[in-house]
């Protein structure tokens, strides 16, 4: 790997073709486009932000010709995090938990039940291969909407699938179908005593497992069609067992797909705004609000814009810390190069 | 955890028949494993389609319940008329379903088409050129890449919202750029462009260069290489991250749910939340699971066409970060 760029520099083309076209500006010209429109729908609104943030910017500033707002200094990052904005059961710092939480819980999830399932349909001569892997990614295309509207409604306490699935099987260990009407979503009371996690967080987690283990497994089949068969041969002869070539040969060759896709999957399910949204709407009493649907709270119901720009500014340097945590996690751990 | 971790080795190792010596030519599943995993896939199949099969019976359902009593896909009774009142009026707003499927389609068609076409000159630069303030510019490209556009949401609105035209003497607004799908649209490639400028760059790296150098010893400038070796080679990337984008745009909710004012720009989303959300009136549930397979359909088939380069494109653009 390494050596590559060594020979390549001792191409005598190459030099060439780097000083004559930055000479001409070549690769400016490329970036031009990009620079502006980025410099003036990201940058520019990021930077413009960070001003907002200081201000007590609201809904009688947003008026053309409106009086500009008033500088209010740190206030607005002071009153995040003190809990001190009119909200009702408004915690950052459970909220950030949750969120970390939930993430990590998910992600996990997606992972062990995607690379399993994907090893089963690795399977020589499984029948209907094809027809599996079509069925297994429609839970990715189908809008996030309709998925939370689906499982809402199968979350129902008196009519909903999962209650009377769950009534169905207790009928037969003689448990009364009256145990059965689980308030999924609405229910404050924590179901596990000491564990501040709600029934809609589970609810959630059963929905975003559903939702989330197909792309691991899609992942993860592009990944084992690429080891090669001679290394289970040789493994074979040598006598490992299977779980000694699951965890020395397969896991160890999936590790370079996985780690970018549980990257992916982190972020993703970090920034998971329309399945909370939508399904639990952060609820009961913001048990399950992440950042970012918290963040549109307050700009879409309370038009406290001044307060959400603060709210994203940290929102921003979270996902960064998140990001610089992962890569430096991964790149520690990374034991050899594929 | 150790014994954990070997039991599910095993699962796994019996699985996939691994435990006993494969021979690599005739190595054939024994029909009892075949059987066994039959039944664990088709489980699995089944928890994956129950949702949405139940989205399909209930549009079918003539009876306007808002849950299907039996297990039976095809319900008494069924008809298509859902789909047709769908097509016709979605929700009490004056817009019909092809209203709001344009305004989707404009909305995804301009997300992936401007992310796309600056992204990829972008990500040509970054690839092949050494140019003073590289390292810089990329680090800015990677700090907003997992950045959502929801975190810029408060900026986007107050900004967005100052482009008003005004009539002067009535006073009325003519046109507010906040209030337009083109501010949406805005703000949706202002999250997607540093996806596609990143995503094309990891793919543009895996291309060998000796193609290029090849046309350059052949007296080729640098546009000449970028348009008739670089984009053609390209193609399956441009095609996924133009997807992407456009997925990205046609699923939106957030921000126009924040910024639309007017019905006759509102989208397929914002109408399906109308249906079940908060301001829900009592929409019947066989027009809102008709309107799904409606909306999701299209997108489903180019996904399922697509779903091979889509999973390379995604994982090659990560791995090479």
């Amino acid at each position: 790997m390494a050596t590559i760029p060594l020979e390549r520099a001792a191409n005598a083309e190459r030099p060439g073709l780097w000083s004559r076209a930055t000479k001409s500006g070549t690769p400016y010209f490329y970036l031009l486009p990009a620079a502006i429109v980025m410099g003036i729908i990201t940058f520019y609104p990021l930077g413009f932000q960070v001003w907002m943030s200081f201000t007590n910017y609201g809904l009688a500033n947003l008026r053309l010709n409106a009086p500009p707002p008033t500088f209010v200094g740190l206030d607005n990052y002071i009153k995040i995090l003190t809990n001190d904005l009119p909200l009702q059961n408004f915690n950052f710092l459970n909220m950030l938990s949750f969120n970390l939480f939930w993430t990590f819980s998910n992600v996990i999830f997606h992972l062990v039940l995607g690379i399993l399932i994907a090893v089963i349909l690795n399977t020589d001569g499984l029948w209907g291969k094809g027809i599996y892997r079509a069925i297994f990614i429609l839970p990715i295309v189908v809008p996030q909407i309709i998925i939370a509207a689906v499982w809402l409604n199968m979350y129902d306490p008196d009519y909903g699938a999962i209650n009377q699935l769950l009534a169905f099987c207790g009928h037969f260990i003689g448990l009364s179908s009256a145990l059965f009407h689980i308030r999924w979503i609405d229910q404050i009371d924590p179901p596990i005593p000491g564990v501040p996690l709600t029934l809609s967080y589970f609810a959630l987690l059963i929905t975003n497992i559903w939702l989330g283990w197909p792309f691991m497994t899609i992942v993860a089949t592009g990944a084992l069609q690429s080891i090669p068969k001679d290394l289970y041969e040789a493994a074979d002869i040598d006598g490992a067992s299977g779980s000694q070539q699951f965890m020395n040969i397969t896991l160890p060759l999936l590790r370079p797909a996985m780690v970018p896709a549980a990257v992916l999957g982190i972020i993703t399910t970090f920034n998971l705004f329309s399945l909370i949204y939508f399904l639990s709407a952060g609820g009961p009493l913001h048990a399950t609000e992440i950042l970012l649907t918290q963040a549109y709270r307050l700009v879409n119901e309370n038009q406290l814009y001044g307060v959400a720009a603060a709210f994203c500014v940290y929102i921003f340097f979270i996902l960064l810390a998140l990001t610089l945590i992962i890569n430096r996690v991964t790149r520690a751990t990374e034991s050899y190069d594929v | 955890m150790s014994s954990q971790t070997t039991s599910l080795g095993n699962l796994m190792a019996r699985a996939t028949g691994r435990t006993q010596g494969s021979s690599s030519a005739g190595h054939t599943l024994s029909l009892g494993r075949q059987l066994l995993l039959q039944a664990m896939l088709l489980v699995i199949a089944f928890t994956v389609l129950f949702p949405l099969l139940w989205v399909v019976s209930l549009a079918l359902d003539p009876r306007n319940i808002s849950r299907p009593t039996t297990l039976q896909l095809i319900p008494p009774g069924a008809s298509l008329q859902a789909f047709q009142s769908v097509i016709a009026q979605p929700t009490v707003n004056k817009i019909s379903f092809l209203g709001l499927a344009l305004n989707s389609l404009k909305l995804a068609g301009g997300t992936a088409f401007g992310s796309l076409l600056i992204g990829v000159l972008a990500a040509y630069s970054f690839s092949r050129f050494r140019f003073r303030g590289r390292e810089a510019l990329m680090l800015g490209v990677v700090t907003v890449l997992m950045l959502p556009a929801i975190a810029a949401l408060p900026a986007l609105y107050v900004l967005l919202n100052r482009f008003q035209v005004v009539d002067v003497v009535t006073h009325k607004i003519i046109f507010n750029l906040r209030d337009s799908l083109w501010g949406v649209g805005f703000a949706m490639i202002s999250g997607m462009l540093p996806f596609a400028i990143w995503n094309l760059k990891g793919f543009l790296d895996t291309i060998p260069k000796e193609l290029e150098e090849a046309a350059i010893i052949d007296g080729a400038n640098a546009n000449q290489v970028f348009i008739q070796i670089v984009l053609p080679l390209a193609v399956p990337a441009l095609a996924v991250t133009g997807f992407l984008g456009f997925m990205s745009g046609w699923t939106e909710f957030a921000v126009s749910w924040q910024f639309l004012n007017n019905v006759q720009d509102h989208t397929l989303m914002m109408e399906l939340y109308n249906m079940i959300g908060q301001y829900a009136g009592n929409t019947p549930w066989s027009k809102f699971a008709a309107m799904s397979i409606l909306v999701s359909l299209p997108v489903s088939i180019v996904y399922l066409a697509l779903q091979r380069y889509i999973v390379g494109g995604l994982t090659i653009g990560g791995v090479k970060g």
